[in-house]
């Protein structure tokens, strides 16, 4: 299985964990990543605001440079992911401003036909093309006594409702329990992280934030999985503000999904960028999947 | 065509009693707006569709011809509309010995209920005889090698017309 | 000698008028046709000015054809028809053109719209010159009529033509008669009870001498048509002799295996390995339930057979395949409930206490698993406040579109049962509300006044993701309040989720085994739907209840006696006339090929040995035409659809689009205004 890759910024600073994993997951399931040549930051969320042609423009250019042999596109963080569905999809039903999008490109030397590119999120590419198969024909150690809270955040579900239910997503909860996790059902699993809120405004972040924590703890989870830089970012790295700013005392360990998904096939900590967590994540695993744990550091 | 006005092909509709009428029907009790190319003539059943019926709306000057019938399986008479089935393979392939293209015929399925897809399909019919312009008989018959392929494909398209579809 | 053809174009108010020039049809028509000697536009040629204007015109004009240009001929070819004979016509040399379906609803641009009813009516005037005249069949009808599906439509439609001295049979695939009404508890918005008034009908039609019960069984097959329907029913095993069976009820106190009921108590309570659906079944003969049966399962057990007083329990019984002849078929399959996991951000089957319409229905029931008594799941806590919420899966895009309409109703009942037996306190979030029949918005007003709290809007979520302390340990309901304009979030302890009315799995298959039609949803649709609602485009088919759409207990039991007394009409004139459409072989032109013979599905044609020559038995004949179109000799034809109309028709429909069928056309007439073909 071969497809192209846009990583995005994140995965080349903050969330370099996810970038090992999931060069180490994709290896070890026989999926080859192509990174797109001379991508550029998809302009995150705020760009679209600001001056929508541009904004397009920025973004279409990178399916502009997929190399032509293929036609699926990987983004493994929700907002890159989002931005390049969402201007692939306006520039198909728009076809007047696709013509600008497009006049934008050529000033560069660049083309992009509508549709030719299907964006695909990381998620979506394990549970529908390698399926629970090959996913599970992979596992060495099951996860089992290991409760996940999968959170899928608000923009890989939405608005988007082709790969997933946007209210209540299962793909991710279907691909750890394939591996033996133990899913627990959580409610706020498509709810916002707040985003770059923590920028503006931290009582409205963090209050966010508090949500998801308290929703997983209730639900009785050890761990949550992210799925976006963003979300994993933000539950981990401001955690203990919630604490101190609630007087409450989490202590949830965020992880990438394709990092626990990597233990189960048997992958070193090394490799799935284990060390770089906020909130300490290995005592938990150990206390719940020792064997795992064990095979992971050998 | 010579004053620059668009191309409107004319196309006939057989549609069967049944199922495709009702269908038509059933588009205009939901008012979905389609083009107003297709003329549609009333038949029992897309059985009935003598492929004569078919040859005479062309050589009367029709652009398209569009047979629609019950879904396989729905057939009011049970299965006649596997008959045309058979008899829409045999078509096609005399169409091509005539020089006709083969796109001008078009086989539809569309059940009593089926009023929105039936308009989907007349639109996408009417789009596809606009990009093939007018039927144009004569110039359109030469010697070339897509004949002579259907020519070397006769028996094959023969064996496979007289297969009954599962 | 030339015919004399009349074409009537009609405007239909603005439906036909407001697209299509009707008057430059018929001009035009009465100007370059062959053989038009009338051409009028009028209103509504289907009123009776308008038909009697054909009438008339008939007589005056010596009319020999007639093509009226307006509906669907599904609609109002019988009308006009009929009008024909009353001139004197023989009421086949009648065609009509449809304008209406086929081009004025669905075009926009005026001008083609006007064009293409040119074309049309030119067909319907070239075909008509080649229509003979033809006499109906008459057939038969048998007296005895199929009714399938035993809830309250079925039920009052099988014994309104029992009444009347007619024999029925009432097909029920539960193991009782009933339906959905046995279930409820009251039904609005007299608060009656539901078992009070269906009970003595169930028992009226389980006794009734006209009646032929046969439940827990299925319509297999059904052939032929109006007046002889050739029905067969498979009779599944109860495994239960119902010569025998007194209905005791030992066997299901006796038998040890406990199943959880997902049909009647809507997984709310409990049922035996063999089981009595309900106290007052009808009729009283228990079914095993061959999947949780220790018997079946283990083959071990039969205490049920041990413990029968009269040796009615045979294990080794079989589904039997039953036939019958039936004149007309009344089809009462009711509806299913909508799946509410579908909709998985209202939490139903995640979130224990939110429970859907029909569990609740079970809930309120006396006689129903909690003893009538509303309590939460642990099946002991009363609940503080209940939310209802209005339109789950109905009004709504991504599930069904259309209103179910009796849900708005069965929330404010439910609302006032929560205040009658409970302290808790009422929300309904509803999107309008809908009480628009007989005493309907004086029960909306009594909630109103009982304190019953409406919030208007759709209810985004319900969720145990508590936010504060109020919360805790609660649901909350997050909504729009869209009178306010604000976000509310509400803690409850209780949500039911008013799930929409569906129709049944297997509704398509139904209309396919008889030949009727469904719309996109899958309700059986009538033949016109203001004006013929129990009757389908099939002869003998009738629909009652809410198969047909959604609808509450007084509809569906006016709909059950229509469709039954339309069917005693058809009874009671002992034969109806049916379409002479059937093809014939003419024996100096057949060579006896016999491909015709394996083509017709019905058997209708048989090889004379003798003479070498296929005939047409007409009574088998179902007149498809396949036959005729597959003719090499061209020795057969089809009455009404004969190869000569259909040229003709193709002629006149092409009229604008070559040389050889404008002159067809135009015949003897002079040409006026006629487009060069080719330019």
């Amino acid at each position: 299985m071969k497809y192209a890759f846009y990583p995005g910024c994140s995965l080349e600073a903050s969330s370099a964990a996810y970038a090992r994993s999931i060069e180490a997951v994709c290896r070890a399931l026989g999926i080859e990543l192509v990174e797109v040549d001379d991508w550029n930051c998809c302009g995150a969320t705020e760009y679209h605001s600001l001056h929508r042609l541009t904004a397009a423009a920025v973004i279409a250019r990178n399916l502009a440079l997929v190399d032509q042999q293929l036609t699926q596109l990987v983004a493994p963080c929700a907002a890159c992911f989002l931005n390049l569905k969402k201007v692939d999809h306006q520039m198909a039903d728009e076809p007047a401003w696709a013509d600008k999008v497009n006049a934008a490109l050529a000033a560069g030397g660049l083309h992009y036909q509508p549709g030719r590119v299907k964006v695909r999120h990381l998620v979506e590419v394990l549970h529908s093309d390698v399926g629970k198969e090959g996913i599970q024909a992979r596992v060495k150690k099951s996860l089992a006594g290991l409760k996940v809270a999968p959170y899928y955040g608000c923009q890989i579900v939405r608005p988007f409702k082709d790969w997933d239910n946007p209210e209540y997503p299962m793909k991710l909860d279907e691909l750890m329990s394939w591996v033996g996790a133990e899913v627990v059902p959580y409610p706020t699993k498509a709810a916002c992280c707040g985003g770059h809120m923590t920028q503006i405004s931290e009582a409205q972040a963090y209050e966010l934030l508090r949500r998801l924590l308290q929703s997983a703890v209730d639900a009785g989870a050890d761990v949550i999985l992210c799925m976006c830089p963003m979300c994993q970012l933000n539950l981990d790295a401001y955690q203990s503000a919630v604490n101190s700013y609630f007087g409450t005392n989490y202590r949830m360990p965020i992880l990438f999904f394709t990092q626990v998904l990597g233990l189960a096939f048997g992958l070193s900590l090394k490799e799935l960028g284990f060390g770089s967590e906020i909130v300490a994540a290995l005592p938990v695993l150990r206390q719940k999947v020792p064997a795992v744990l064990a095979a992971a550091k050998s | 065509m010579s004053d620059g006005q668009v191309f409107e092909p004319k196309i006939i509709g057989f549609f069967c009693n049944w199922c495709s009428y009702r269908a038509a029907d059933l588009a205009g009790i939901a008012r979905i707006k389609q083009p107003p190319n297709v003329r549609v003539i009333r038949a029992m059943c897309s059985g009935r569709i003598d492929p004569v019926f078919v040859l005479k709306a062309f050589a009367l000057g029709a652009d398209g011809v569009m047979i629609a019938g019950c879904h396989p399986g729905d057939c009011h008479y049970i299965e006649q509309n596997y008959k045309t089935i058979r008899r829409y393979v045999m078509l096609k392939h005399t169409l091509r010995q005539l020089g006709i293209e083969t796109e001008r015929l078009k086989l539809v399925w569309a059940s009593a209920a089926e009023g929105h897809i039936l308009a989907e399909e007349i639109a996408k019919f009417v789009d596809q005889l606009k990009k093939l312009g007018p039927l144009n008989w004569r110039d359109n018959w030469r010697p070339d090698e897509a004949e002579a392929e259907a020519v070397e494909a006769l028996a094959q398209e023969h064996a496979e017309a007289l297969e009954v579809p599962a | 000698m030339a015919e004399r053809i009349g074409v009537y174009v009609c405007h239909c108010g603005s439906n036909i008028a407001g697209t299509i020039d009707v008057e430059e049809v018929a001009r035009w028509a009465g100007a370059n046709l062959e053989d038009v000697v009338v051409a009028k536009d009028y209103k509504f040629m289907c009123s009776s000015s308008g038909q009697q204007m054909i009438e008339e015109d008939i007589k005056t004009h010596n009319l020999t054809r007639v093509v009226v240009a307006a509906c669907s001929p599904q609609l109002h070819e019988r009308t006009f028809r009929r009008a024909c004979q009353n001139g004197g016509l023989n009421p086949y040399l009648f065609q009509m053109a449809n304008i209406r379906e086929h081009i004025s609803w669905v075009t926009t641009d005026k001008a083609a719209a006007t064009e293409k009813a040119k074309a049309i009516v030119a067909a319907a005037v070239r075909r008509v010159r080649h229509h003979k005249p033809l006499e109906p069949l008459p057939v038969q009808v048998n007296p005895r009529t199929l009714v399938v599906g035993g809830g309250i439509a079925g039920i009052q439609a099988a014994l309104e033509l029992a009444d009347a001295g007619y024999p029925v049979i009432l097909l029920e695939r539960e193991p009782s008669i009933g339906g959905h009404m046995a279930q409820f508890d009251k039904t609005f918005p007299t608060l009656d009870c539901s078992a009070c008034i269906l009970t003595p009908k169930m028992s009226e039609a389980g006794q009734h001498p006209n009646i032929k019960l046969l439940t827990y069984s299925e319509l297999e097959e059904v052939s032929g048509s109006i007046g002889h329907f050739k029905v067969k029913i498979r009779k599944r095993a109860r495994f239960v002799r119902e010569d025998r069976c007194t209905g005791c009820g030992i066997c299901v106190e006796k038998c040890p295996t406990k199943v959880r009921d997902d049909a009647f108590e809507a997984g709310l309570g409990f049922r035996k390995g063999i089981y009595i659906p309900f106290a007052q079944a009808v009729p009283r003969i228990p079914v095993i339930d061959k999947e949780h049966c220790i018997y079946f399962t283990r083959g071990k057990c039969q205490i049920c057979g041990k413990f029968c007083p009269t040796d009615a329990i045979d294990y080794d019984q079989k589904d039997e395949i039953l036939e019958f002849e039936v004149g007309n078929i009344i089809l009462a399959t009711g509806w299913k409930m909508f799946d509410c996991t579908r909709i998985p951000q209202y939490g139903y089957g995640r979130l224990p206490n939110v429970f859907t319409a029909l569990e609740f229905e079970r809930m309120c029931n006396a006689a129903g698993p909690t003893g009538g008594k509303i309590v939460l799941r642990d099946g002991k806590t009363e609940p503080r406040r209940v939310a209802i919420i209005h339109c789950v899966g109905s009004r709504d895009i991504n599930y069904n579109e259309y209103c179910s309409g009796i849900c708005c109703m069965a929330a404010l009942k439910f609302g006032h049962l929560v205040l009658e037996k409970t302290k808790a306190e009422v929300y309904s979030f509803y999107i309008d509300m809908r009480t628009n029949q007989k005493g309907y918005e004086e029960f909306y007003q009594r909630l109103l006044e009982e304190g019953m709290k409406f919030v208007r809007g759709k209810v985004a979520e319900v969720t145990n993701a508590d936010r504060t302390e109020e919360e805790k340990g609660r649901l909350v309901v997050q909504v729009e309040d869209t009178l306010t304009g604000r976000q509310r979030r509400i803690p409850v302890d209780m949500v039911i989720l008013m799930g929409a009315l569906e129709p049944q799995e297997d509704a398509f298959e139904l209309a396919r085994k008889v030949g009727i039609s469904c719309s996109t949803a899958g309700w059986f649709t009538e033949r016109h739907p203001k004006l013929d609602p129990v009757a389908t485009m099939t002869d003998g088919v009738f629909i009652a209840g809410c198969c047909q759409g959604p609808k509450d207990i007084p509809a569906s039991v006016a709909q059950g006696a229509a469709a039954a007394a339309r069917v005693a009409g058809l009874i009671s004139r002992g034969t109806v006339w049916i379409e002479p459409i059937v093809a014939s072989i003419d024996e100096e032109k057949c060579s006896g090929c016999r491909i015709c013979n394996n083509l017709c599905p019905f058997n209708a044609i048989e090889f004379d040995p003798v003479k070498q020559v296929s005939r047409v038995i007409v009574a088998l004949c179902k007149g498809c035409g396949t036959c005729i179109a597959a003719c090499p000799a061209k020795a057969i034809t089809g009455a009404h659809f004969a190869d000569e109309q259909m040229m003709a028709e193709l002629e006149g429909a092409l009229w604008d689009a070559s040389e050889e069928a404008l002159a067809a056309i135009v015949g003897s007439k002079s040409q006026q205004e006629l487009p060069v073909i080719g330019a």
